[in-house]
């Protein structure tokens, strides 16, 4: 073996984790990456601790359940084991190890089965909905999104003109009303007021008779029971990217290097798209990243107002089955989604925005 | 530096300066129409919640032959599905939705301030902690999280529902208050408090906190039509015990009983809708005129 100073320049040079780690974390994709999983963690712990823990919890509630409906016929540690097969966890297990297989499960996306319909995973159950509702609400942000940027850009270059006061006003009208108000409105005057939509033909992800599959029809079809939680989504969304828009724009207007640009001669068209729109723009991402949450968040009002087959509403129908194996798994698996449409953000942020990619940090 | 400035004001000029500058207030939002809409429509719906009631004696006998009544002029805005009068259950039922929003906008202002300055004042570790738990909150789905709390924990109090409606929207004001004290704790008078080592709750409640009034108040009202969102979100989908009447329960009730398919019961299921709106677009009017006010930058042109 080599004496003390060489071993220590040895691990200076070669092999430090210190350095490699450190150049890691200022990477912003390890950055936004450590997020999510921080996110998901919490969020599995944090329900962890909720349905196994809180006095009165599901687990107690159902061993009480399983007790009473057997009349006596169920000792306390036999419930406990039924339980215990529901939950997917060992009862009898000391806490830690219990949180640790909890993780286990989780990690094999193993969430569990129903308690009404048993045999049913937990896992089947979301994905036969999630895809729907995260279709819905990833067009009708998106929508909202183009539309509302082109909109905000437009009222900032006519600021203070009749446009810009209408569209700026009727921005946040929409986007104060509570979006399920809105729909609600909706379904009162179109649907029964003056009945220019039939509801009832629109419930439901597709129609029953119509074959799942890349035809013209189904996709189409798709789109008719989609359209109005869709319609809500980007009218809930739509005020608040205008609003946004045109304030960025107004702000990048005033920046040195427009002056400059337009001192250089560049044309209008130019100095719009390419100086103040993409400038603008870049912070708006960040927002996008922000809203996905709470619009899959109201999502669930907006799919049991119109009975659209999505996350919400399955998650309704759980709690109001008491299903705490379905209520914690839809609620695992829309953190996560939501976590990882916020990670496709931030790395969209970060092509956009050089500067993080370099500075290291973030902007805000 | 004349002796008259270093004088204690005398009382006119103590009752002077703050009418003074509540006269130019009124002034800039007179410009503002939208925003004097937001105030005029605050005052009313306060008004309507806290003072309104004591006169209107409550009615909350359902009369089965009146069911679905649609205006007249004794019930102005018709009847519900037992018969009773709507107008009434608009006048008892703002209370009990403000003072949650209320309530909840407190305890999330609260959280934001303390813990945004403290981060910004003390920075290193502890900021980097308190920016991660933020980021952490701000992207969780919060609406799905108020679901699953309220099935599982059934909040019967409406203080346990303000503070649950609290917690869950902290974070977006507690970067922004930790952004404006960054950027204030660098003035001259922050750095002449901390020469005088007055201490840290000195300088955050004393010195950088009475700057930021303006902007607290309006992230205050914006707090408030969160929870309002929140509370009637929940409300509506019949995850808080029913007890009592709101414009929420209105229209809980206007869904589950089908009143929303029957076409004479408009009055009756319009009316929360547009109490609630009404509500809400104030505040976010009245929010929006203040930061054009208190905000010099957007201000002119």
């Amino acid at each position: 073996m080599t004496t003390a100073t060489t071993a220590r320049a040895e691990i200076r040079t070669a092999w430090n984790p210190r350095r490699y780690l450190g150049g890691a974390w200022r990477h912003p994709f390890a950055r936004a990456a450590l997020k999510a999983l921080l996110t998901i963690f919490v969020t599995t712990t944090l329900t962890f601790f909720l349905i196994r823990l809180m006095p009165g919890s599901p687990v107690e509630l159902k061993i009480d359940e399983l007790i009473q409906t057997a009349n006596g016929a169920l000792t306390y540690d036999d419930a406990k084991a039924i339980a215990s097969s529901l939950f997917a966890i060992d009862l009898n297990a000391p806490l830690h190890e219990q949180y640790l297989s909890f993780l286990w499960n989780i990690l094999h996306l193993d969430l569990g089965t129903s308690f009404l319909s048993s045999g049913t995973t937990v896992t089947s159950i979301i994905l036969a909905v999630l895809p729907w509702t995260l279709f819905s609400v990833g067009t009708g942000l998106l929508l909202s999104f183009v539309v509302g940027i082109g909109l905000g850009l437009l009222a900032a270059y006519r600021r203070n003109s009749q446009l810009d006061r209408v569209l700026s006003t009727a921005a946040s009208l929409v986007s104060s009303v509570p979006n399920y108000l809105i729909a609600l409105l909706i379904i009162l005057f179109l649907g029964v007021q003056f009945r220019v939509i039939n509801f009832t033909a629109m419930r439901g992800a597709y129609s029953s008779g119509i074959e799942p599959g890349f035809t013209p029809q189904f996709i189409g079809d798709i789109f008719f029971h989609a359209s109005l939680p869709i319609t809500i989504y980007f009218l809930t969304q739509i005020g608040h990217w205008i609003l946004s828009m045109r304030s960025a724009t107004l702000a990048a207007l005033e920046e040195d290097y427009v002056t400059a640009a337009r001192a250089r001669g560049l044309s209008d068209g130019r100095i719009r798209t390419a100086y103040v729109g993409r400038n603008a723009v870049l912070p708006l991402v960040t927002q996008l990243a922000i809203s996905i949450g709470f619009i899959v968040g109201g999502a669930a009002i907006i799919e049991q107002i119109f009975a659209y087959q999505g996350v919400g509403l399955r998650l309704l129908a759980a709690v109001n089955q008491r299903d705490y194996p379905v209520i914690q798994g839809i609620v695992l698996l829309t953190t996560a989604s939501v976590v990882i449409a916020n990670l496709a953000a931030d790395l969209l942020y970060s092509k956009l925005d050089p500067r993080i990619g370099r500075a290291g940090g973030t902007a805000g | 530096m004349s002796t008259a400035v270093l004088a204690r004001p005398t009382l006119a000029q103590r009752v002077a300066a703050p009418l003074a500058a509540m006269l130019e207030f009124l002034r800039l939002l007179s410009r503002r129409p939208v925003g004097l809409i937001g105030f005029i429509g605050i005052t009313f719906f306060l008004f309507l919640a806290f003072v309104a009631p004591l006169f209107v004696p409550l009615q909350n006998d359902p009369s089965l032959v009146d069911i679905y009544l649609t205006p007249s002029l004794a019930h102005p805005l018709g009847t519900d599905f037992q018969g009773k009068d709507v107008l009434n259950q608009i006048v008892y039922g703002g209370r009990p939705i403000l003072i949650v929003a209320i309530l909840a906008a407190f305890v999330s202002t609260i959280i934001a301030i303390t813990f945004g300055s403290i981060a910004a004042i003390v920075g290193g570790r502890l900021d980097t902690a308190i920016l991660a738990i933020t980021d952490v909150t701000l992207t969780l789905p919060k609406l799905i999280l108020l679901i699953a709390v309220a099935a599982i924990l059934r909040p019967t109090s409406f203080v346990f529902l303000a503070v649950l409606l609290g917690l869950l929207q902290w974070s977006s004001l507690l970067r922004q208050v930790r952004a404006q004290v960054l950027s204030l704790k660098e003035r001259d008078y922050v750095e002449a408090a901390r020469s005088l080592d007055l201490g840290l709750f000195h300088i955050v409640f004393r010195e950088i906190l009475p700057t930021m009034r303006s902007y607290i108040a309006i992230h205050f009202m914006l707090a408030m039509t969160e929870a309002m969102y929140a509370q009637i979100f929940i409300i509506f989908l019949g995850l808080v015990p029913v007890s009592g009447s709101n414009w929420g329960i209105m229209l809980y009730f206007a869904q589950g009983q089908g009143a929303l398919f029957f076409r004479d019961s408009i009055w009756y299921i319009l009316s929360p809708i547009i109490a609630i709106s009404l509500v809400q677009l104030s505040l976010v009017w009245f929010a929006s005129a203040l930061e054009d006010i208190f905000n010099p930058r957007l201000r002119g042109a």
